[in-house]
């Protein structure tokens, strides 16, 4: 659409323009891929040449020395297997008790849906904080359990607030009229009317909440102490610091000089790039699939909402 | 999946299009509750005219919606348990915590602990440094997003935007674990790419500390922000730009007077909805990010608490430290409010 503007003959000054913010896209777009893009080919190539800034645009050495490092990592696949249970639980979860409640609050003529909105709300200004959110879970028998890591972050609210005004926008009152002529129930028109009709959201609000799971470090850190519970992110961050520390005992022992040392710290990094790859590679295929919908305005109803 | 998919997408464009700015504003201003709810009940009206007893209207808004209530029921029973219940556990800022009594006994003990924070001496520093973080995060994660989408805009091919797009918005799904074991890789003095650039320890200076903290954060969620903005510009009507060229407006003036008055309206409730997520990341990256080198610089008030209350379990003086959290929180949300309101006209309550 915004094509026709250089369709007509532009001048000078316009023309430098046009440059110069061509060149502020594309140094834009460099900043922000090459970091992934360098993790990326950083994984797949020697360490020594990685750590002799050798490696700047393509592979080189192939290896997969370190992916053979994290895939023989036990702890690895222990975490995967525990956050994919805490997301595709706790997303379902989420979704169970979000969509509803958002559709119910779209709807117009429910009245007392103003007050219950801000009460909402309300919890994303002012929160309780950690102290007393750790003693509530402590009295629920919450800590320690695999259940933290779903049951407290059950709503979101900035998620139910994005759903709320997209089926506001998206599902006219006069849809539930002629449907109730029909004898459909209100629930019945949720499930079977207005659900059917909002897969785009539903993909995103989705999206949003496995995302949240996938990544999640706090409630591992804060509220587990129980090793074989631990999520991805958690046994990451574990793993990534075992390998700084053992770095410096390395150079301790060894002293100065001594290749074992240096190909010690050179493997510690690989391991380092590896476990980044295999951790974020579940959410970038996943994302491809809701990709579309982002930019077709879900968002944009919820802040227009 | 497939059929509802496909037929979403045929309804969710014009979707954006059809709300005009003056409805939404009114829709974002809880203020305006009072008379939207009079509104609503139109559908309705014939139980609203003649107003009996107020049992009786209980009795008959129940029987009408009562689907409705079970539907809302369970989120507000989560959040009734998991945010309501905390907020009353605040008392314990001035309450001595009883571990037999947890969030509801306990002896008043007044002030004691706030004034042991403010007394404290590290009271001035995590102050300073939680306010400096978030912020700095806070204006240039609000205009970073902005420029961003004010320059994708003015490409012409539609494959081109939609690359830039998707590949500027990628790292906002990246976990926070991974984001600072690569601010550590690129920054690492002997190793990284820009660490041995700059020939210094930068994760080791405390007063390099905020402005990584920044940067990164810019990094990792403008192009995900401006997703907002782009969808808002593409929804100017051409001939509004075609009108201005006419007159002989160059680009710079198009992006002035047509770009920026399109989405000012919107920038207002970013401001607001930035601030609530700019405040609650803060914890788990700061934490990551610290180290012993740059404490004095990056301990925040959600990790002092941490240290306070979980690690050394003196929960009633790790609340007490919290408080000023939800105060500052509170506080720079009416703050932003306030401003919001008088920019775009638009306001959170």
């Amino acid at each position: 659409m915004a094509s026709s503007r250089n369709t007509k003959k532009e001048k000078l000054g316009d023309r430098l323009i046009t440059m110069v913010i061509a060149a502020l896209i594309v140094i834009t777009v460099v900043v922000v891929a090459y970091p992934l893009w360098f993790v990326l080919i950083a994984s797949f190539s020697d360490p020594s040449l990685v750590a002799s800034g050798q490696v700047t645009l393509w592979p080189r050495g192939l290896t997969l020395a370190g992916y053979e490092l994290v895939i023989a990592d036990e702890r690895i696949w222990q975490g995967y297997g525990n956050t994919i249970l805490y997301a595709v639980g706790g997303t379902t979860l989420n979704l169970l008790v979000t969509l509803p409640a958002a559709f119910a609050l779209s709807r117009r003529d429910f009245r007392p849906r103003r007050t219950l909105l801000f009460g909402l709300v309300f919890t994303m200004m002012f929160s309780g904080g950690l102290i007393p959110s750790y003693i509530l879970f402590h009295n629920l028998g919450l800590l320690n359990t695999r259940w933290v890591f779903i049951l407290p972050v059950a709503v979101n609210v900035f998620n139910l607030i994005i759903a709320r005004a997209f089926f506001e926008v998206s599902i006219p009152e006069e849809l539930y009229d002629a449907a109730r002529v029909d004898g459909v129930s209100f629930f019945g028109f949720f499930t079977r009317i207005a659900l059917p009709l909002s897969g785009a959201l539903v993909a995103v609000i989705g999206l949003y909440y496995f995302v949240q799971h996938w990544n999640d470090y706090f409630t591992g850190l804060v509220f587990i102490r129980d090793q074989s519970m631990l999520p991805l992110q958690n046994v990451l961050q574990s793993i990534i610091l075992a390998n700084q520390s053992s770095n410096v005992r390395e150079v301790a022992t060894v002293g100065a000089g001594g290749t074992t040392m240096q190909d010690a710290r050179e493997l510690a990094d690989q391991i380092k790039y590896g476990v980044i790859i295999v951790s974020s590679l579940p959410l970038l295929v996943l994302y491809p699939f809701v990709q579309k919908y982002f930019n077709k305005g879900v968002m944009l109803g919820a802040v227009k909402g | 999946m497939a059929v509802p998919l496909g037929g979403a997408r045929n309804f969710a464009p014009p979707e954006g299009e059809n709300v005009d700015v003056h409805e939404m504003e009114q829709e974002l201003s809880v203020q305006a509750a009072s008379r939207q709810s009079q509104q609503a009940g139109q559908p309705f009206s014939r139980e609203s005219t003649d107003r009996p007893r107020p049992t009786k209207t209980l009795v008959r808004h129940l029987a009408g919606y009562w689907q409705h209530w079970l539907m809302v029921l369970p989120a507000m029973l989560f959040v009734l348990l998991f945010a309501y219940v905390p907020m009353y556990g605040l008392r314990l800022a001035v309450f001595e915590y009883d571990p037999a009594e947890g969030l509801l006994g306990g002896d008043f003990v007044g002030l004691k602990y706030i004034q042991m924070f403010v007394t404290s001496p590290l009271f001035g520093q995590v102050l300073t440094n939680t306010l400096r973080i978030s912020l700095g995060t806070l204006v240039l994660g609000f205009l970073a997003p902005i420029i961003l989408a004010l320059l994708f805009n003015q490409i012409a091919g539609g494959n081109t935007k939609r690359i830039a797009q998707t590949i500027t918005y990628m790292p906002h799904f990246i976990s926070v674990v991974v984001i600072v074991a690569m601010i550590n890789i690129f920054l690492n003095p002997n190793t990284g790419l820009l660490g041995a650039a700059l020939g210094s320890n930068v994760m080791a200076e405390p007063e390099l500390f905020a402005p990584v903290y920044w940067l990164s954060e810019v990094w990792q969620h403008a192009g995900w922000s401006a997703i907002i903005y782009l969808a808002a510009l593409s929804n100017v009507d051409t001939n509004l730009y075609e009108a201005a060229k006419l007159d002989g407006a160059g680009r710079i003036r198009l992006i002035r007077h047509i770009d920026i008055p399109a989405i000012l309206p919107i920038c207002g409730i970013l401001l607001i909805l930035n601030l609530g997520q700019v405040l609650s990341v803060s914890f788990e990256k700061a934490l990551l990010m610290q180290n012993a080198l740059n404490l004095s610089a990056s301990e925040v008030i959600s990790t002092y608490v941490y240290r306070v209350g979980i690690l050394g379990n003196q929960f009633s003086y790790a609340t007490a430290i919290g408080l000023f959290n939800s105060v500052i929180n509170l506080t720079l949300l009416v703050i932003a409010n306030t401003i919001a309101k008088r920019v775009s006209n638009t306001s959170l309550y």
